[in-house]
C-alpha cells in the first residue's frame, strides 16, 4: 500500500482522533492548571478592586457578567469556524468540536443572562427588559439549545453534522447583531466600554480584574471544550465498536 | 428589598454552581465512556484500525 502520510502537516495530523487524544491528553493538565491559577488571581483582584462610585458593591457582578457574555459569543464563533471545517474540509473533528461546544456556550449565555438580571434589579430597578441587547442574547441562548437538540436528534452523529453546521452558520448573523445592538438601537444596556476604537473607558483598577477574569474564563472554556471533545470521540468509538461486535455476531450466526 | 451584597453573592454562587455542574457532568461523562471502552476491549471487541495495525 502506498504511504499517504508523508505530506501530512501538523494540522492535518490533528484530524486523526487518536493523535488528537494523545496531544490533548498532554496539554489538558497545563491548561487546567492555568485556568485555576488565573481564576484564583482574577477572583482575588475582583474583590480587591474598589467599589464603584455609582454601582457600589454590585460592580463586582460585572467581573463575572462581562466575561460570561464575551465567552457566550466566542463559543458560538468557535462553533461557526468548526462548521466551516465540517462543510468545506470535512475535518472529522470539526463536528466533534461544534457539537461539544454547544452545551458549554449555553452555560456561559445562561450565566450572562442570569448575572445581568441580578445586576439589573438593584441598578436599573428591573430584572429584565426586552431591549435589543438582552433580546439578542436571549435568542443566542435559544439557538444553543436548538443546536444541542439537533445534534442529538439523529442516532448517527455524522448524519446530524451537516444540517447542524448549516444552521450554526446561518445563526452566526446574530453575533454582530449582539455586538452592535447597543449602537444600532436605543438600549437600556450600556454601550461597549472595553472593546472600543478609542480604547477602554474603564479605570484600570476595574479594567485589570475584568481582563484577568476574561482570560480565566477563556482558559476554562478551552479546558472544558477539550475534555468534552475527548468524551465525544470515546462515545463515537464505543458506538462503532458495538456496531462492529453486533455485525460480527450476525456473520457468525 | 435584598441588600446589594445579596445580589453579588447570588451572582457568584450561581456562576460557581453552573460551571461546577458543567465540569462534573463532563468528568462523569468521560469516566463512563472510558469504562464502556474498557468493557468492550475486555470482551475482545477491537476497533477496525487497531486490528489492521496489529496484522500489519
Amino acid at each position: 500500500m502506498s504511504d499517504t502520510t508523508i505530506s501530512q502537516g501538523w494540522f492535518t495530523s490533528l484530524a486523526n482522533p487518536t493523535r488528537f487524544l494523545a496531544l490533548s491528553g498532554r496539554i489538558l493538565p497545563y491548561l487546567a492548571a492555568a485556568a485555576v491559577l488565573s481564576l484564583a488571581i482574577g477572583l482575588y483582584m475582583s474583590f480587591a478592586a474598589p467599589e464603584d462610585y455609582q454601582q457600589g458593591v454590585t460592580v463586582r457582578i460585572m467581573f463575572i457578567h462581562v466575561p460570561a457574555a464575551w465567552l457566550a459569543m466566542m463559543c458560538y464563533s468557535v462553533m461557526a469556524i468548526s462548521s466551516i471545517g465540517t462543510l468545506v474540509w470535512r475535518h472529522p473533528l470539526a463536528d466533534v468540536s461544534a457539537k461539544t461546544a454547544a452545551p458549554i456556550g449555553a452555560a456561559f449565555t445562561f450565566l450572562s443572562l442570569l448575572t445581568g438580571s441580578l445586576w439589573g434589579r438593584p441598578m436599573w430597578g428591573t430584572w429584565w427588559v426586552w431591549d435589543a441587547r438582552l433580546t439578542s442574547v436571549f435568542v443566542l441562548f435559544l439557538m444553543y439549545l436548538g443546536l444541542m437538540a439537533l445534534h442529538r436528534a439523529m442516532d448517527d452523529p455524522v448524519r446530524a453534522a451537516r444540517p447542524a453546521a448549516v444552521l450554526t452558520l446561518v445563526g452566526f448573523i446574530n453575533i454582530p447583531i449582539i455586538k452592535f445592538s447597543v449602537d444600532w438601537w436605543n438600549t437600556l444596556h450600556q454601550p461597549a466600554s472595553v472593546i472600543r476604537l478609542d480604547g477602554p473607558t474603564i479605570h484600570p483598577s476595574m479594567l485589570y480584574p475584568l481582563l484577568v477574569m476574561a482570560i480565566a474564563y477563556t482558559l476554562i472554556f478551552f479546558t472544558l471544550h477539550l475534555m468534552a471533545m475527548r468524551n465525544e470521540i470515546w462515545r463515537r468509538r464505543v458506538q462503532t465498536m458495538r456496531r462492529q461486535a453486533a455485525q460480527a455476531i450476525g456473520r457468525g450466526a | 428589598m435584598m441588600s446589594h451584597e445579596t445580589f453579588v453573592f447570588l451572582s457568584y454562587a450561581a456562576t460557581a454552581l453552573t460551571l461546577g455542574g458543567l465540569l462534573a457532568m463532563i468528568v462523569l461523562d468521560g469516566r463512563a465512556r472510558r469504562r464502556e471502552l474498557g468493557e468492550l476491549e475486555a470482551q475482545g471487541v477491537r476497533r477496525r484500525s487497531d486490528a489492521v495495525r496489529d496484522s500489519a
